[in-house]
């Protein structure tokens, strides 16, 4: 299989709006990378770029160490599943299978025997015969899988594969993918706009928003040490709580929420690194798995908060309210019975909190 | 109630648009002058052949049928090719100047085909293609109306079809010939049945780039016919029958199409 490699690679288009900005990024032999980020972070792009369906402004492609800015994309041994399947709806599966075989002149009986192959990895033997306007979501979104596995090419490219499909089917088809990279050992490229499927299947995810790369890490490393606010924010589900306020030093470090009157001690640990913010506005992040709400009266120091929406989950309660005029989140305890319109008492972990710039959002 | 009147009111303008073409094609069986009688009569006394074998014998007109076949046989093809091919283009291909090329074209159809059949005329006989066929099938080659049809058609296929084939190792012309024509063939039926029927009728053209009689399509030679033999309305008749037949036999065949042709691209699927 192969390595790609992508070296300052900006994107221009016709008109002046920048697509992609500078983005360099390795990705080795047999790796499941996600590319992720909001629609119109240049995601989609990039992955483009790779496949050769869209031209280079600036920088450079590698395909297995060898460039590819001027190669069509037939020649890049690639295949592509697309967003909605672009499945040839005049053939049938088979046909559309065995399409990139025969342009490719390979025996017969060889594209036979592939083709089932490839029906027979993703179920789709009783199929072949049939238009793609006769299957159903899932299967069209198999078969266009299987066009791409038939060919076994270097490296596979996803765009968006799930977002057409039914939250049930996008579970079961997540997993199907994740199984079919284990099984063919294959460099896959995974652009996704839904940062569950960036973090269950990806070995290694690629943050983008607005053409730039924003962190690159395996999925727990981006989850816990989040290079800026965006990713800390766009990591996790439910996302990140952030409140805006300023640190101040007394008997020790505080941050402060001055127009709500609410001070958090901060822990020792943090100490150093925020010193030199003191007296200064930051923004604090915090995942509603360490915001814990209690019925219990409130001790000093805990701030009363008013649970505006309860959403019981099963395995988990969601609790809303407002500090600051933001939404925050908190995650309940399941057994717990919660109600809204009630007062409950906020608790932070403290170790837990991430702290940010207040102006360019990197992490302190 | 409804229903009646809607059916009876079918029922009448059928009957009224029929009339005609029954009272030609009795006409044309009949013996000479058995048309010009007082009172008229709708049905002939003895049916013949009579005015067939003229026109075929005597008068030749096989050749003209020929002729007009050959030419919007060899025309409708030809032109299909070309118009699809950019029609397909101008949907498709990012290119420069591409916009400004095709609303330039859209503007030369308000030029009336009146206006260029002089200078026309004047270009293919600079080159010594009048009276040939080429006369017809250069000037018949592609047409903005088909461009247009076809672009518009195109523009509905998605992107991410022709990417599809361009990345499972298709080239430009694989995917015009494996993806888009395919997908295109209702309005490509429909396009290709006003291009037949537009060349078959067609007369002021031939009548001008074709000036030998055995060059003639139907419509010229039909209009000879009625120059010559005024006092034959039977002959007359059976040529307009042969002229008509063979519009008759392609809409029946592909009527199926066109009315899927006429329809798409009006709703999304």
């Amino acid at each position: 299989m192969a390595t790609v490699l992508l070296k300052n690679v900006t994107k221009i288009y016709e008109g002046g709006s920048v697509a992609v900005k500078n983005v360099s990024l390795e990705i080795n032999d047999k790796e499941f990378v996600v590319l992720v980020g909001p629609s119109g972070c240049g995601k989609s792009t990039v992955l483009r770029m790779i496949a050769g369906l869209e031209e280079i402004t600036s920088g450079e492609i590698f395909i297995d160490g060898k460039i590819v800015n001027n190669i069509p994309p037939k020649d890049r041994d690639i295949a592509m599943v697309f967003q909605n399947y672009a499945l040839y709806p005049h053939m049938s599966v088979f046909e559309n299978i065995a399409f990139g075989l025969k342009l490719r002149k390979y025996d017969k009986n060889e594209i036979k025997q592939r083709v089932e192959e490839a029906a027979m990895i993703l179920n789709l033997q009783d199929y072949l015969n049939r238009k793609p306007r006769q299957l159903s979501g899932g299967q069209r979104q198999r078969v266009a899988v299987g066009r791409a596995i038939v060919r076994k090419p270097k490296v596979f490219l996803f765009d968006e594969p799930l977002s057409n499909l039914d939250a049930k089917l996008r579970v079961q088809m997540r997993t199907e993918i994740s199984k079919l990279h284990k099984n063919l050992g294959a460099t896959m490229i995974y652009v996704t706009h839904d940062q569950t499927e960036a973090m269950t299947m990806g070995d290694k995810i690629v943050i983008l928003k607005d053409g730039e790369v924003q962190q690159i890490g395996a999925p727990m490393e981006l989850y816990s040490n989040p290079l800026n606010k965006f990713v800390a924010g766009f990591i996790g589900s439910p996302a990140m709580n952030f409140i805006n306020g300023r640190i101040v030093q007394s008997d020790k470090l505080y941050f402060v929420i001055d127009n709500l009157n609410i001070r958090i001690a901060l822990g020792e640990m943090n100490n150093r690194k925020l010193q030199q913010y003191r007296d200064k506005e930051i923004t604090i992040g915090i995942r509603p798995e360490d915001v814990l709400l209690s019925s219990e009266k409130s001790i000093a120091g805990d701030i009363s908060v008013l649970v505006e929406v309860v959403e019981p989950m099963g395995n988990e309660t969601l609790l809303y309210f407002t500090l600051q005029e933001t939404q925050m989140i908190a995650r309940g305890n399941p057994n717990q019975q919660y109600k809204s319109g009630n007062n409950y008492s906020m608790q932070i972990n403290k170790d837990k909190i991430y702290f940010f710039d207040k102006v360019n959002g990197n992490t302190l | 109630m409804k229903k009646i009147l809607l059916y009876s009111f079918l029922i009448v303008t059928s009957v009224v648009t029929l009339i005609p073409f029954i009272w030609m094609l009795s006409t044309s069986l009949m013996t000479d002058g058995a048309a010009s009688v007082f009172p008229p009569k709708f049905f002939p006394e003895e049916v013949v052949l009579q005015q067939y074998q003229t026109l075929f014998t005597r008068l030749n007109i096989a050749r003209n049928f020929f002729n007009s076949i050959f030419l919007s046989v060899v025309v409708t093809t030809i032109s299909l090719f070309f118009n699809s091919m950019a029609g397909y283009a101008f949907a498709k291909y990012r290119f420069k100047g591409k916009d400004k090329l095709f609303n330039l074209l859209l503007v030369n159809m308000i030029v009336p085909s009146q206006i260029t059949m002089l200078p026309l005329f004047l270009m293919l006989k600079s080159v010594g293609l009048i009276n040939t066929y080429m006369a017809i099938i250069i000037t018949g080659m592609a047409n903005i109306f088909g461009i247009f049809l076809i672009r518009q058609h195109c523009l509905s296929i998605p992107d991410s079809l022709i990417e599809a084939a361009r990345m499972d190792g298709a080239t430009d012309f694989q995917i015009y010939r494996k993806i888009i024509l395919p997908l295109a063939v209702p309005i490509l039926v429909t396009l290709g049945i006003f291009t037949f029927l537009g060349t078959w009728n067609d007369f002021l053209w031939p009548l001008i780039a074709l000036t030998d009689e055995s060059m003639y399509t139907l419509p010229v030679a039909l209009s000879n016919l009625m120059l010559e033999h005024t006092r034959d309305p039977e002959l007359m008749m059976a040529g307009s029958v042969l002229t008509i037949i063979p519009v008759i036999i392609v809409f029946l065949a592909l009527q199926r199409y066109y009315i899927k042709g006429i329809m798409m691209g009006s709703v999304k699927e």
